[in-house]
């Protein structure tokens, strides 16, 4: 009976440590704003049903507030368009209605889910999920609904560059048309081997594996024209 | 058969006619890479339609010589084996037109002998529109629109080529197209037996090339794994397989590699197969024939 007397007090306890969605993400963002500007440099890996592409040596450029340029100096690089333009400084900057979803576990963290709602009606994001791990004060996974572009998946593994909060990998998941040109158009020599099937929407990922970051030493506007 | 040989292609090369070809090849290659030039955009957009709503394209890039150079041989390779069939066909019946078919076999060489020189001389005329072609479709794009990665667009997937993996591709697939377009010549040449004048080879040669380029593209099921496999006009387009890159089983190129070689080696060998059917057919014919001309 004492033991159901100390129940609530428990439950008090815990909604004390528990952190409110928007302080947790104010200290997110405080972690995020000692990065004016980076240049790194990164290996990119694309998973694409219908693309077959080699791995890319590429560097990648951030100015504040939201400016990101993936560039591939030595040839062609196809950037998912979610991956430049949903950044997580665009997402903790806007006008947004945050609600706590609880906590869950990712990877071995334990994570807070919190969600946000913009303000704006005609803003093109629809809502994001954020998976932030309380205790290190790092966003884990974003997962965004846009209106354009659908859904968007970005998970992030820190290391070395945590204390920025910049990830040492980063796996962007993203939905994407399915592609299919008409064979009169192509004239495809068919060799037998099995080409992918076309049908239906596809999923695509994209992992963004860092290996060093330049911080704060200053990147030119030029970079991102 | 050397000294043949060089008759032959003396024969070949001082007729004002034979040049047709490389003149109208320079103009169509000029005329694309124009075209390219100025609207490759377009182009581009029309091909990565269904692309450019989820990636950040990079045109400018993608339209480079490597692409310039694989978008003309994928149009001209369906024209050159009519220009192949222009000397080929002419071969053997152009000599009978002319009246100096029965002075030629009079000569102390054999028939046999006389007959491969003039397919040995085809050959040779075969590839040197074929290297004409490379340097202007390659060569000459590289200057015009500078090097990059290649992007292909396929049925159903699009394949990128790291710049460093290029240049063996296209000298695999150029080695390739002369035997695709020996094929040619060697029907062409086996047709030129039986005519009296070159018309009718010429025609007859680009006739068949169309009916059974049609027939190898279009998707019927009914010929699909019947009739298709043994038409060489599905084998012609084997060239493109060394641009087709295996996957690292992550969805990644690997460079340096082809998907298929050995589907590319079979194609190959059917290629040559028919090449010694028409030019044995075509001996045998020669020798039983009755030349009144």
């Amino acid at each position: 009976m004492k033991y159901l007397l100390l129940l609530p007090l428990f439950f008090v306890l815990l909604r004390g440590h528990a952190q409110e969605p928007a302080t947790l993400l104010q200290k997110v963002r405080a972690r995020l704003d000692q990065v004016n500007d980076y240049q790194a440099a990164g290996l990119m890996k694309t998973n694409v049903p219908f693309l077959k592409v080699p791995e890319a040596q590429v560097t990648i450029y951030f100015k504040k507030p939201d400016k990101i340029k993936i560039k591939n100096d030595k040839g062609i690089s196809l950037v998912p368009k979610g991956a430049v333009t949903i950044s997580l400084n665009t997402l903790l900057r806007g006008s947004y209605t945050t609600l706590d979803a609880g906590l869950d576990t990712l990877n071995g963290h334990r994570v807070r889910l919190i969600k946000l709602l913009p303000q704006d009606e005609t803003a093109d994001l629809v809502l994001a999920t954020l998976y932030v791990d309380e205790s290190r004060v790092l966003i884990l996974r974003a997962r965004t609904t846009t209106r354009e572009n659908g859904t968007y998946e970005v998970e992030m593994t820190y290391g070395k560059y945590a204390a920025y909060a910049l990830p040492d990998k980063v796996v962007f998941t993203f939905n994407t048309k399915d592609y299919k040109l008409p064979k009169g158009l192509t004239f495809d020599y068919d060799d037998g081997s099995k080409q992918h099937a076309s049908g239906g929407p596809a999923t695509g990922k994209v992992e963004l594996i860092y290996q060093f970051y330049n911080i704060n030493k200053g990147v030119s506007d030029s970079v991102f024209q | 058969m050397w000294t043949l040989l060089r008759i032959e292609l003396f024969k070949i090369f001082r007729r004002p006619r034979t040049y047709i070809p490389f003149a109208a090849i320079a103009a169509m290659i000029l005329i694309i890479q124009l075209g390219l030039k100025f609207d490759g955009r377009s182009y581009l957009e029309l091909m990565m339609s269904s692309l450019s709503d989820s990636f950040i394209i990079p045109y400018g890039m993608i339209m480079n010589g490597y692409l310039v150079a694989f978008v003309i041989l994928n149009t001209l390779l369906i024209q050159v084996p009519l220009l192949v069939a222009l000397v080929a066909g002419d071969i053997i019946a152009g000599e009978a037109n002319m009246g100096t078919l029965r002075l030629l076999v009079i000569r102390p060489v054999s028939r046999t002998r006389l007959m491969l020189v003039k397919f040995f001389a085809s050959v040779i005329y075969t590839v040197l529109l074929l290297v004409w072609m490379a340097l202007l479709a390659l060569f000459l794009s590289m200057l015009l629109f500078g090097t990059n990665d290649m992007m292909i667009a396929r049925n159903t997937v699009m394949e990128q080529i790291k710049s460093s993996d290029v240049l063996w591709r296209y000298i695999a697939a150029f080695g390739y197209a002369s035997v695709a377009l020996s094929t040619v010549a060697a029907l062409a040449f086996l047709l030129s037996v039986f005519a009296e004048n070159s018309i009718g080879p010429i025609v007859s040669t680009i006739s068949i090339i169309i009916v059974l380029t049609i027939l190898s593209e279009m998707n019927i099921p009914l010929y699909d794994n019947t009739v298709k496999p043994w038409l060489f006009t599905s084998h012609m387009l084997a060239w493109k397989g060394f641009f087709y890159s295996r996957s690292d089983g992550q969805g990644a190129a690997v460079a340096g590699s082809v998907e298929n070689l050995p589907a590319i080696l079979r194609s190959l060998g059917v290629l040559l197969g028919y090449i010694i059917a028409f030019v044995t057919a075509a001996i045998v014919a020669f020798k039983k024939k009755d030349i009144l001309s």
